[in-house]
């Protein structure tokens, strides 16, 4: 049976961690590489590195990093962050990333969807949707969710399966940061409308938030970070409850 | 160990490279006839689509090549569904080595398969020290048939065949690559075949 998949996110700048990890007593933190293979030692599925570095001349950096993580980590990862044309993408995978994250650059210009999964396949195209619900509806925004759009997130899901997406990253801006549990019935109604895995984001606060957002958000994989960065929550143990709740998972 | 992987132009072969890195084993890309022929061991890898990938084999003239060698051969993913006689992917016509055919998972799963499933009804020296109930990492929307040549299966609402052997070819669904210690376990074990 196809397992459930825990994904932890690491933010990326200049080719190092973003925020302070503490879950293990790692003599650099702030590298990605170590931490990456860590969390593959401690049961993690998939990794997401997102790249948030503003200018175009670290890009550099980030490929001298995806390259070290494809070298030494033996879990796939994806890489997201500023990607808006072919030539990034085929720059990331040539660097060994098994997957790319696309957001803002889709909504701009969604033929770069299909020419993305036309030219690299599918199961490499990543399309990350934020989007938040205001007065009962929802709306994708850009720019790590700070510039609203007026395009509703159910027709865009729909969109983005059609174009060639081969999974949705949802993050709910209402639920992101509150660890008050994942925009469930959203994520149930994006998994009935499309028939590609969802991957949810925002809100993981507990372990029984990644059991719901599995049985009533149908999610195929949940992602989180500071649950996980700074040890709230062990992989194996949230792979424990999950299990004594007939949640498939890898053990 | 003179490893080579076929290089065709299919796929992501970095991460089948830094794969063999981590086992100690320098793994040569070619596309040279010669050099894949005489190779002690083979890796035939692709991900993308199957018409096209099946077409820059025959323009590279490799086609012919690969159902000839000899030596252990390893397909992985596209590469083993490229070794079946026909995919739904494109209508595509194989090359032949494993009597099978490839079809497109229905609508009532999610399609692309993606994640860690679970391999089972092993029997080959491919699975030495892997278990039954043991999880690979797959991505993939067709699926080979259970055949006479299946040496592991894999539920996804239907059984499929995940892994096949016929005489010094394997093809192998998932990504061993990416499959954590024990995608390792069959890489090393391909080598000591």
């Amino acid at each position: 049976m196809l397992t459930k998949r825990i994904v932890p996110c690491l933010d990326i700048k200049d080719g190092r961690t973003v925020k302070g990890v503490n879950f293990v007593d790692l003599r650099d933190a702030g590298d990605p590489v170590t931490l990456a293979k860590q969390y593959a030692e401690l049961g993690a599925d998939e990794l997401v590195f997102l790249d948030i570095t503003a200018t175009k001349e670290k890009r550099r950096t980030l490929h001298d990093m995806v390259l070290k993580v494809a070298e030494q980590v033996n879990i796939p990862f994806t890489v997201g962050g500023g990607i808006s044309s072919v030539e990034d993408v085929d720059d990331l995978l040539h660097c060994g990333a098994d997957k790319v994250s696309i957001n803002s650059a889709a909504v701009k210009r969604p033929e770069l969807i299909n020419e993305l999964s036309a030219k690299f396949g599918s199961q490499c195209v990543v399309v990350a949707i934020d989007a938040k619900q205001i007065e009962g509806e929802w709306f994708v925004h850009l720019a790590g969710g700070s510039i609203p759009t007026n395009i509703k997130l159910f027709d865009w899901a729909k969109e983005v399966e059609q174009r060639g997406a081969g999974e949705i990253l949802f993050t709910s801006m209402n639920h992101d940061g509150t660890k008050a549990g994942f925009a469930n019935k959203a994520l149930a109604k994006l998994s009935e409308l499309v028939n590609i895995p969802i991957i949810a984001s925002g809100g993981a606060g507990t372990m029984q938030h990644f059991a719901d957002t599995f049985k009533e958000g149908k999610a195929d994989a949940a992602l989180a970070a500071s649950v996980f960065h700074f040890g709230e929550i062990a992989i194996r143990d949230l792979k424990e409850v999950l299990k004594n709740q007939d949640i498939p998972v890898r053990l | 160990m003179d490893l080579k992987i076929i290089d065709y132009g299919a796929g992501n072969i970095k991460s089948i490279q830094f794969a063999f890195q981590r086992l100690g084993i320098d793994a040569i890309l070619s596309s040279n006839p010669e050099d894949i022929i005489s190779a002690e061991k083979v890796i035939f890898p692709g991900v993308g689509e199957a018409s096209s990938a099946m077409k820059k084999l025959k323009d590279s003239g490799l086609d012919k090549v690969i159902p000839q060698l000899t030596q252990p051969v390893l397909g992985i993913c596209l590469g083993m569904q490229l070794m079946c006689n026909h995919s739904e992917e494109g209508n595509t016509q194989g090359l032949g080595i494993f009597d099978v055919d490839v079809k497109k998972f229905k609508n009532d799963v999610k399609v692309p398969q993606m994640g860690w499933n679970v391999i089972k009804n092993l029997k080959s020296e491919l699975f030495e020290n892997i278990n039954e109930g043991d999880y690979m990492y797959l991505v993939h929307s067709y699926y080979a048939e259970i055949c006479p040549e299946a040496i592991a299966t894999t539920d996804y609402k239907i059984e499929y065949a995940s892994a096949l052997q016929k005489e010094n070819f394997y093809g192998v669904q998932f990504h061993p690559e990416k499959s954590g210690l024990i995608g390792e376990q069959l890489l090393k074990n391909f080598i000591n075949l």
